[in-house]
C-alpha cells in the first residue's frame, strides 16, 4: 500500500496539533509497512525522515503546459474567492500574485514556462492563495509518483487531494481534524465551509478525529454517515525524563488553563469557575496561559470579580515553558466549547496532572481517567476542580492510571484503523 | 426429598442528588427525591407488585408446597413507606400465608461489616426487629449486603443467634466441593451456610433473555430437566437473586413471569424436588462440612470478591472517611443525622465509584446514575464533608448542653485554668483510662449484656418513648442552649466535659433515638 499524503504542517515547525497528528499517523502507518509520500508546503530542512519520503513542495517544478492543468483549474474555480489577496503588495508579493493571476486568468497561454513556487509554509493573510497554489503543486506530484490512495489532512489540503484524484483516478481520503464550526462557532466563514464540504463530498472516505466531529460532518455538512469513519488521535510517547527539579514558588495549589484564549477554548467558563472555587477556598491559584482575541476580556472579567490576586495570566507559552507550567500544575482544565480532539490534556496527564475536560471534546471519548463536564456547566466545572484539590483519592487514582492510559493511545493502533479504511476504499482486502 | 431454595433480594438505595461543594455547610438534604420516587414506583409497578401477586397465586394454588424467601433492605422499606406503601401490604399478605421466610440483612444494605463491627451489629439488630414488627416473624437467617461473607463475619452472625447465613458458592472457595449441600461456618459450626448455585441462578437473572445464549429460550421444563440431571445425592439448589430479575432486569416481554409461574408445576410433576426456605433446611438437614472462607467473598463479578466496592483509591478514601465518623456517631442523638448516617452507608454509593466497569461491564453501567466513578466520588465526598460538619456540630451541642446542666463548677474551674493547663490535662487523662475501660468493658460483658438485657427493655422504651418525645427534647434542648453555651465556654472546655459527662446521659438518650423509626416521620 502506497499513500500520497498531503499535510500542511510538520514538526518541528507547527502552529497546532495538526502537524503533530500527521507526523504521528505517518510514523504509525510506516510501522505497518505502508509507504507514505508525505507532501508539505514548505520544508525547513530539519524534519526527521523515518520510513517515508519527504518531498519539499517548494522544490516541485510545475509544468503549466500539461493539459490537465486547465481541467483542474476549472474544477477549483471556487478558490478564486480571493478575499485573502492583500490589496497592497510589495514587488515580490506582486510577482507571486501576478503568476497566480496568469494561472487563473490566462489558462490558454501555452508558452512553455516552468517555474518553482515559493511557499511561505505558514498560515497568513494569503492563505487562500496558497491553498490553491498548493493544489497546483499537488497535480505535478500526483503525476510523477506511484501510489494507491490519496490522503489529505484538513481543509487546507483538500484541494490538493481532489486534484490528485482527478489526475490519477485513485481514491481520496480526507482527514477532518477540525471544522469551521469548531473554529468559529455559528459564524462560519462561508468560503472555508464550501472548501471543506467540497472536499468531503469528493472524497471516497472521510476520517474524523472523534465521534463528536463525525457527528458534525454528518449533520452540518450533509455527508452520508456510511463513508465517515472515526479514528481517534493518539500521542507520541515521550522518552524525556520528567523534570523533577521544577520548583513551585507558591504554596497554594495551581489550576491551569493552557491554550489559545479564543471562543473555541471556553476561557470565560474557566474564569467563572475559578471565582466559584475561590469563594470557598481562597488558597488556590488559577493560571491562564496563552493568548488570543478574548484575552483582554478575560483580564477585565477577573478584575471585575476581584480575584486578581489569585488569578494570573502568563501570555503565550511555548516549548519548555509549557512543560514547566504542567509540572507546576495540580489541575489542568480544558473547558473547550467545541474541540474536535484536544491533545493538551494528554500532555498534562503524561506529567501526572489530573485533568478536567469538556464533554464537547473528542478526547473525552477516549479518556476514562479524567473528569468530564459540559463546558457551560460552571457549577460542575468548579465542583470538579474543587474535588481534585480536596479529595486525595482522585489524585491517587489519576497518578496511578492517567499516565498509562495516555501511553496506551498509540499511533500504530490508530494506523491500523486507517489502513482498514484504505483497504476498504481501494478494494484490497487483507 | 431434595430442595430448591428460592430467595430474592429486594433493595433500593437512597440515591444522592447532585451535591456541589458550595452546598457544603449550607444545605443538608442529600437525596434525589425525584429519581428515587420515580425508580421505586417504576420497579414496584413492573416487578414488586405483579411478582408478589404471582407468588401469592402460586402459594394458593399449591397449598403451601410452594415456598419462597425474601430479604428487604431497610432503605427499600423506607422508600416503600414513603412512596408505594401498597408494596408493604402485599409483602404482608405473603407473610400471612406462612410459606414465606423473611431474611435479615443490614438495615441500610451497608458495608458496615468491613467498616465497623459495632455498627454492623447495630444494623443487623435494627433490621431484625423491624422485620419482626412488620411481618410477625423473627428472622433466623441472615444475608449480608452483596452476599459478602467470611469466616469472621459468619462468626459474628452466629454469635447474634442466627441459624443460617447465605452467601455465594464462589468457585475459588469451593474448589472441588459442590454448592448443593449444606455447610457450616469454620469458626462457629452452629451457623449453617447456604451457597448460591451461581450457574443456575444466573441462568435466570442474567442470561434469561439473552438470545445469543445457546440455551435460549429457557423454559421451566428445561430448567427442571437440569435439576434432574444433577447428582442425586445433592440435597439443595440455592437460587438466590435480585427480586428485580422478575420484570425489571428481565422484562415481562421476555417471558420471565411465565417461567416462574410454571416452575412449581414443572418441578412437582417431573422431579423429586420441593421448595424449602432456609429455616426449613436448618431444621431438616445436617451440614456436610465446614467451609473455610478466610478472605471475604461476594456475589459480584467474575472474581466474587470485594473489589466492586473496595477496589480502588476512591472507594477506600470514601469508606474510611465514612467510618471515621463511627465513634462520633455513637454519641450523637439527632434522628435526622442518624438517618443520613444510615443512608450514606448503602453499598451502592461505593459501587458507583468502581472503575472496574471501564473494562468489563454493562452490569455495572446499568445500575449507575453517574457518568463516571469520578463524578460519583466527588459527589459523595461533598456530601460526606457536609455530613461530618453536622456530626461535629451535634457533638459540640451535646457537650455544651451537658456542661450547662451537669457541671457548673467544672466550668468555672476550667475558665480559671484555661488554655495550656486544660490541654495538658486532657492529653494526659484521655488515652489510658479510656482505652482500658474499653478493653475491659467491651468484649465479654457487652456481648452478654446485649443478649440478656438489651433487646427487651430497649424495645419497650422504644415503643413508649419513640419518635416525638425524643425529637422534641432534642429540638428544644439543643439549638439555643447549645449555641449560647458554646459561645461562652468554647471548644476546649466543651471537649473535656464531653468525655467526663458523656457516657451516662448521652448513652441513655442514644439508644431509643437510634433504633427509633423517627426518620420515617421526618421524611414525611
Amino acid at each position: 500500500m502506497k499513500v500520497l499524503m498531503f499535510g500542511w504542517e510538520f514538526p518541528p515547525h507547527i502552529t497546532g496539533g495538526l502537524g503533530t497528528a500527521c507526523f504521528g499517523l505517518t510514523k504509525g502507518l510506516a510501522k505497518h509497512g505502508v509507504e507514505v509520500v508525505f507532501v508539505v508546503p514548505k520544508s525547513f530542512g530539519d524534519e526527521s525522515q523515518e520510513g517515508f519520503r519527504l518531498i519539499n513542495a517548494s522544490d516541485i517544478e510545475l509544468d503549466f503546459t500539461q493539459t490537465l492543468t486547465r481541467e483542474f483549474r476549472e474544477k477549483i474555480s471556487y478558490m478564486e474567492v480571493g478575499s485573502n489577496l492583500v490589496p497592497y503588495l510589495d514587488p515580490e508579493e506582486f510577482e507571486k500574485w501576478y503568476s497566480e493571476e496568469v494561472v487563473k486568468k490566462k489558462p490558454e497561454i501555452h508558452s512553455v514556462y516552468t517555474r518553482k513556487y515559493q511557499f511561505s509554509g505558514k498560515y497568513g493573510a494569503n492563505l487562500m492563495e496558497e491553498v490553491s497554489r498548493y493544489a497546483l503543486v499537488a497535480l505535478s506530484i500526483a503525476g510523477q509518483v506511484d501510489y494507491d490512495i490519496i490522503h489529505a489532512h484538513d481543509w487546507l489540503t483538500y484541494a490538493a487531494g481532489i486534484a490528485a484524484k482527478k489526475i490519477s483516478g485513485k481514491p481520496l481520503v480526507v482527514h477532518v481534524h477540525a471544522t469551521e464550526f469548531d473554529r468559529s462557532g455559528e459564524n462560519v466563514n462561508q468560503v472555508v465551509y464550501d472548501i471543506e464540504r467540497n472536499g468531503m463530498e469528493e472524497a471516497d472516505r472521510v476520517i474524523t478525529v472523534s465521534n463528536f466531529t463525525r457527528q458534525i460532518v454528518i449533520e452540518r455538512y450533509g455527508i452520508p454517515a456510511e463513508k465517515v469513519f472515526t479514528v481517534h488521535n493518539a500521542v507520541e510517547p515521550v522518552d524525556k525524563p520528567e523534570q523533577e527539579d521544577v520548583t513551585k514558588h507558591v504554596r497554594e495549589k495551581i489550576v491551569t488553563f493552557l491554550g489559545r484564549v479564543t471562543y473555541q477554548k471556553g476561557p470565560d467558563y474557566f474564569v467563572e469557575a475559578a471565582h466559584k472555587v475561590l469563594q470557598r477556598d481562597p488558597n488556590v491559584r488559577f493560571v491562564m496561559a496563552g493568548s488570543g482575541d478574548l484575552l483582554n476580556r478575560m483580564i477585565r472579567r477577573v478584575a471585575q470579580l476581584k480575584i486578581g490576586t489569585r488569578f494570573h495570566f502568563t501570555g503565550f507559552l511555548a516549548g519548555a515553558e509549557v512543560d514547566h507550567m504542567f509540572a507546576m500544575s495540580d489541575v489542568y482544565v480544558m473547558p473547550s466549547v467545541s474541540e474536535p480532539f484536544g491533545i493538551s490534556p494528554l500532555e498534562a496527564m503524561r506529567t501526572n496532572v489530573p485533568v478536567v475536560i469538556s464533554k464537547q471534546s473528542g478526547v473525552a471519548e477516549v479518556l476514562q481517567h479524567a473528569l468530564k463536564v459540559d463546558f457551560w456547566d460552571i457549577d460542575a466545572l468548579a465542583d470538579a476542580i474543587y474535588g481534585i484539590l480536596h479529595y486525595d483519592g482522585l489524585r491517587k487514582m489519576f497518578a496511578r492510571y492517567g499516565k498509562s492510559e495516555v501511553d496506551n493511545l498509540l499511533w500504530e493502533n490508530a494506523a491500523i484503523k486507517v489502513l482498514d479504511i484504505y483497504n476498504n476504499a481501494t478494494g484490497h482486502n487483507k | 426429598m431434595r430442595s430448591v431454595c428460592l430467595y430474592f433480594q429486594v433493595h433500593q438505595p437512597y440515591r444522592l442528588r447532585t451535591y456541589r461543594f458550595f452546598n457544603i455547610g449550607q444545605d443538608h438534604y442529600y437525596y434525589d427525591d425525584y429519581q428515587n420516587r420515580h425508580i421505586i414506583r417504576r420497579v414496584a409497578e413492573k416487578c414488586y407488585l405483579p411478582a408478589n401477586r404471582m407468588m401469592l397465586q402460586l402459594i394458593n394454588e399449591f397449598g403451601k408446597a410452594f415456598k419462597v424467601s425474601y430479604s428487604i433492605s431497610g432503605t427499600a422499606l423506607d422508600q416503600f413507606e414513603q412512596y408505594v406503601p401498597e408494596v408493604i401490604d402485599s409483602f404482608r399478605m405473603l407473610a400471612a400465608t406462612g410459606c414465606v421466610e423473611f431474611i435479615s440483612e443490614t438495615e441500610y444494605h451497608s458495608l458496615a461489616c468491613l467498616g465497623n463491627e459495632q455498627e454492623f451489629i447495630r444494623q443487623v439488630e435494627t433490621h431484625r426487629k423491624r422485620i419482626e414488627k412488620l411481618f410477625s416473624q423473627t428472622p433466623q437467617t441472615f444475608r449480608n449486603s452483596e452476599l459478602i461473607y467470611s469466616d469472621s463475619i459468619g462468626e459474628t452472625i452466629g454469635n447474634l443467634g442466627f441459624h443460617t447465613m447465605l452467601t455465594e458458592g464462589a468457585k475459588h472457595v469451593l474448589g472441588w466441593k459442590s454448592p448443593n449441600y449444606i455447610y457450616c461456618n469454620n469458626l462457629n459450626p452452629k451457623l449453617r451456610v447456604l451457597l448460591r448455585n451461581f450457574r443456575l441462578s444466573d441462568d435466570m437473572s442474567f442470561r434469561f433473555s439473552e438470545k445469543k445464549w445457546s440455551e435460549w429460550p429457557l423454559t421451566a421444563e428445561k430448567f427442571v430437566g437440569w435439576l434432574n440431571a444433577m447428582d442425586p445425592h445433592e440435597e439443595v439448589v440455592n437460587l438466590f437473586m435480585d427480586y428485580e430479575t422478575i420484570g425489571e432486569h428481565q422484562w415481562k416481554e421476555s417471558g420471565i413471569f411465565d417461567f416462574f409461574y410454571h416452575l412449581p408445576s414443572a418441578l412437582f410433576s417431573n422431579s423429586n424436588f420441593t421448595f424449602s426456605t432456609p429455616e426449613e433446611l436448618y431444621n431438616r438437614l445436617q451440614p456436610m462440612a465446614a467451609i473455610s472462607v478466610p478472605y471475604a467473598i461476594s456475589w459480584a463479578d467474575e472474581e466474587r470478591d470485594l473489589t466492586a466496592w473496595k477496589g480502588n483509591e476512591l472507594q477506600s478514601e470514601a469508606l474510611s472517611k465514612l467510618y471515621s465518623l463511627s465513634d462520633a456517631i455513637t454519641k450523637c442523638n439527632d434522628p435526622v443525622i442518624l438517618r443520613d448516617w444510615g443512608y450514606l452507608q448503602s453499598s451502592n454509593h461505593f459501587y458507583y465509584m468502581s472503575t472496574k466497569w471501564f473494562s468489563a461491564g454493562e452490569v455495572h453501567k446499568h445500575f449507575n446514575p453517574y457518568n463516571s466513578p469520578y463524578d460519583a466520588f466527588i459527589n459523595y465526598m461533598n456530601t460526606i464533608s457536609d455530613f461530618s460538619i453536622r456530626v461535629e456540630d451535634c457533638l459540640n451541642a451535646i457537650s455544651s448542653v451537658a456542661e450547662k446542666t451537669v457541671k457548673k463548677p467544672a466550668l468555672k474551674a476550667k475558665k480559671e485554668a484555661k488554655p495550656k493547663a486544660a490541654a495538658k490535662v486532657q492529653k494526659e487523662a484521655k488515652p489510658k483510662p479510656a482505652a482500658k475501660e474499653k478493653k475491659e468493658a467491651k468484649p465479654k460483658p457487652v456481648a452478654k449484656e446485649k443478649k440478656e438485657a438489651k433487646p427487651k427493655p430497649a424495645v419497650k422504651e422504644k415503643k413508649e418513648a419513640k419518635p416525638k418525645p425524643v425529637a422534641k427534647v432534642l429540638k428544644e434542648a439543643k439549638p439555643k442552649a447549645a449555641a449560647k453555651v458554646k459561645k461562652e465556654a468554647k471548644p476546649k472546655a466543651a471537649k473535656k466535659v464531653k468525655k467526663e459527662a458523656k457516657p451516662k446521659p448521652a448513652a441513655k438518650v442514644k439508644k431509643p433515638a437510634k433504633t427509633a423509626s423517627a426518620p420515617k416521620k421526618a421524611k414525611q
